[in-house]
């Protein structure tokens, strides 16, 4: 940042944005694209449970019902809280191991450009009024069923925003395992760089069966294909295996990046250094891999059989394990430390009873005799929300007031983010802890309506006060958003006074290049073996300050990501409109044609001199006095 | 572009990095020659079972037949794709999980899903 704000046009910023290649730019549009899709995904969900206030509702129909839940599911895992993490990740993780960009710059801005052309599709099934309708996990034989083109736009959406997904992992991984400063080893890499690591490594390996299960159900839905039809000699019980195969691992990768936000946050405000750091990343690197031998515990009821459902079950419970021994190194890192109950700090101690309770409801599902009684019951909704909404959803706003100041330069209202917390952590109490009853009381989930003297309308109730809540505290947050971005109060470096890892050490936020010389990493909380020293420029430079080559910024990625977006639509039309094929070939073409000239255009970067970075610092030293 | 830096070797780096290509060479060498060694009885084990030579059953060839494509694929990945060189630990790691998966994945779709 030539930190002098120089005036620009409307055009030329958003041209900016638009072919941006820088990490913090693309972590702030993964966070905000993220967001849309948040209040989305919220909005369906408030509409769901309004349906369900009482019974024998008709404020929707059936079959809009099954609308509402589908991409209210499919919006907040696929849209609103990877997009979110990425964001922290693209923001932050570069900063933590001392870097001054991602592996591949231009990967990862058409990372970005697929998750929101994708996100897009999805979405514009709305406008068509035909919609995906086969829930979020659409099981082949509902979904090959269904009429429209509704799952044909889950289908194609989620491929190119899956194909996003899947370039991000692997731009992740290079960065990490090839771009850390000298001294960074990896057992001093802070715990969020570490779970962004195992994640990634648990995208690549989960998303392309995700990859394999669309393209076969497109084949089959667009282009006459019978892998999951049974009258064809295809098997629907395989779509299961592959959404599974994928979607258990899908959730760690969710969840092991939220644990990377409350571990940094426990030690930053408990002060203390991470209780049983190597126990930590062991036990992540373990949950990653056991993320993937428990796939059918989520097919128990599919008749397996008592042998394949034993060995399943017991690699559920395994998993347990690591994540407990996570639970007592927080606890223990609180314990003796010297608190400070920020507002991130206030939604990481929410987070600790919220998602033991969603760990227990797992273990018992993960226990097959009595998952028969609970599957496709409420007690399921209970359990995945107590761990997404009790784990991912209150790091991801978590990581927001705790990254806020690093990201935009300015902090959020501390009083305000406690009252969201408030409104939220007791709506979302009051919406899901008495679901497991419902479950136990035999409400399925997935129903459009009830009726009335099942004794389930009380519960019912409670539930929907309790999403109004959550829904308050989010606009409190919204609101609190907008009022910093309007006061725009800059900060220093570390705002909260106790940063121990290196985002800190410079200034917020940071540079374009980040680092003016890259740092030299002397140990596990970087930034707080410096502070105990005295050391006045908190970094210690691993090398002089030279020229520093950057990428130039291109707009080649949202335009291949278009042509994508074009052959999508073909593909969908192709059966029923004499354009359709011809759409579908253009959008490829248009894409080959992008990507022809990116491989033969070489960008060349370009250097940021040494004189201008002396300048920088002199300007930020000034600014500071 | 100034991007290429050239930077002098000494004569001890100069010897040492001679000696290591040296070795490399010659265990190259001595590695092909032991995998064109097996595919040789590779060929001729299945020639013999073809001609009814007795003691080369099918039962014989087939196990033995996988157990050498396993050690070539091993030679390759190591020898000519140098794994066996330090710094591809990581690469090491990825590629056999992903053996195993890609193992054990279809190893539970033959014994659950069609079972
Ligand atoms: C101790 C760890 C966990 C165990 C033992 C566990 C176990 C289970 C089991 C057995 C089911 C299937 C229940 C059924 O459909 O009958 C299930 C469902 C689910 N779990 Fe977990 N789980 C754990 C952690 C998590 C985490 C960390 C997440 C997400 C961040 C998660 C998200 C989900 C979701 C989304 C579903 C529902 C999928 C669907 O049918 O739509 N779980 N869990
Ligand atoms: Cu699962």
């Amino acid at each position: 940042m030539s930190s002098v704000a120089q005036k620009s046009g409307f055009g030329a910023t958003l041209w900016d944005w638009l072919t941006t290649v820088d990490h913090k730019k693309i972590g702030i549009l993964y966070l905000l694209g993220g967001l849309f899709f948040f209040v989305l995904g919220g909005i369906e969900a408030m509409i769901i449970r309004l349906q369900l206030i009482t019974p024998n509702n008709d404020l929707v129909s059936a079959g809009l019902f099954n609308d509402l839940i589908t991409m209210h599911g499919t919006t907040m895992i696929f849209l609103a809280a990877m997009p979110m993490l990425f964001g922290f990740m693209n923001a932050i993780m570069p900063l933590q191991i001392g870097a001054r960009d991602v592996a591949f710059p231009f990967i990862n801005s058409l990372g970005f450009w697929m998750f929101a052309f994708g996100g897009l599709f999805l979405n514009i099934s709305w406008l068509f009024g035909e919609v995906p309708d086969a829930g979020w996990t659409s099981y082949a034989s509902l979904s090959l069923h269904s009429p429209g083109h509704g799952i044909d736009f889950y289908a194609i959406g989620l491929q190119i925003a899956g194909g996003g997904t899947l370039m991000a992992g692997i731009n992740f991984l290079v960065t990490i395992i090839n771009m850390r400063a000298p001294g960074m080893t990896y057992m001093r890499m802070p715990l969020f760089t570490w779970t962004t690591f195992v994640a990634s490594a648990m995208i690549l390996f989960a998303f392309p069966p995700l990859t394999i299960g669309l393209f076969f159900l497109t084949f089959d839905r667009m282009f006459g294909g019978n892998f999951f039809d049974h009258t064809m000699g295809g098997n629907t019980i395989i779509w299961e295996h592959i959404f599974w195969i994928f979607g258990h691992p899908e959730v760690y990768i969710l969840i092991l990046p939220a644990f990377g936000i409350f571990s940094e946050v426990f030690s930053v405000f408990a002060r203390k250094r991470l209780f049983g750091y190597t126990a930590m990343v062991f036990a992540t690197v373990l949950i990653g891999f056991l993320g993937f031998m428990v796939w059918a515990h989520h097919m128990f009821t599919v008749g397996l059989g008592p042998t394949a459902n034993a060995i399943f079950a017991v690699a559920t419970m395994a998993i347990a394990v690591p994540t407990g021994v996570k639970i007592f190194n927080w606890l223990l890192t609180i314990w003796g430390g010297s608190i400070k109950v920020t507002t991130p700090m206030l939604y990481a101690l929410g987070f600790i009873p919220s998602f033991v309770m969603g760990g227990v409801t797992g273990v018992m599902q993960g226990a097959a005799p009595l998952d028969y009684q609970l599957h496709d019951s409420y007690f399921i909704v209970a359990h995945f929300h107590y761990v997404i909404v009790g784990g991912v959803v209150l790091a991801i706003f978590a990581g927001l007031h705790y990254w806020w100041p690093k990201m935009f330069g300015t902090m959020l209202n501390e009083l305000l983010g406690k009252i969201t917390f408030v409104f939220f952590f007791v709506g979302f109490h009051l919406t899901f802890l008495i679901q497991h009853w419902l479950g136990f009381w035999g409400m399925p989930r997935r129903v459009w309506t009830f009726m009335d003297g099942q004794g389930w309308n009380l519960a019912n109730f409670v539930s929907t006060i309790g999403a109004l809540s959550m829904a308050i505290g989010f606009t409190v947050m919204v609101i609190n958003i907008i009022m910093t971005t309007i006061k725009n109060e800059r900060v220093g470096n570390d705002p909260w006074g106790d940063g121990r890892t290196l985002e800190w050490a410079i200034p917020s936020p940071p540079p374009f290049y980040n680092f003016p010389a890259t740092p030299l990493v002397r140990g596990l909380d970087t930034l707080w073996i410096e502070k105990m020293e005295g050391s006045k420029e908190m970094i210690t430079p691993a090398e002089p300050i030279t020229d520093i080559h950057m990428p130039h910024g291109s707009i080649i990625p949202m335009l291949m990501t278009l042509g994508l977006f074009i052959a999508g639509f073909g593909a969908m039309f192709h059966q029923e409109t004499s354009w359709g094929l011809g759409v579908l070939i253009f959008g490829l073409a248009f894409t080959f044609v992008t990507m022809a000239i990116r491989s033969l255009k070489d960008d060349l970067g370009y250097y940021v001199t040494k004189e201008q970075i002396l300048q920088d610092q002199e300007n930020i030293k000034r600014g500071r006095n | 572009m100034s991007e290429v830096q050239m930077i002098k070797r000494s004569p001890a780096e100069q010897s040492l990095s001679q000696r290591r290509a040296k070795e490399s060479m010659r265990s190259q060498v001595a590695m092909f020659s032991l995998m064109i060694f097996l595919t040789l009885v590779s060929f001729s084990m299945v020639f013999a079972h073809l001609n009814d030579v007795p003691g080369f059953s099918k039962f014989f060839i087939i196990p033995t037949l996988f157990l050498f494509a396993a050690v070539q694929v091993g030679l390759q990945l190591y020898y000519f794709m140098h794994m066996n060189e330090k710094g591809h630990g990581i690469p090491q790691m990825f590629m056999f999980t992903g053996a195993m998966l890609g193992f054990l994945l279809p190893l539970t779709f033959v014994t659950i899903v069609w079972w």
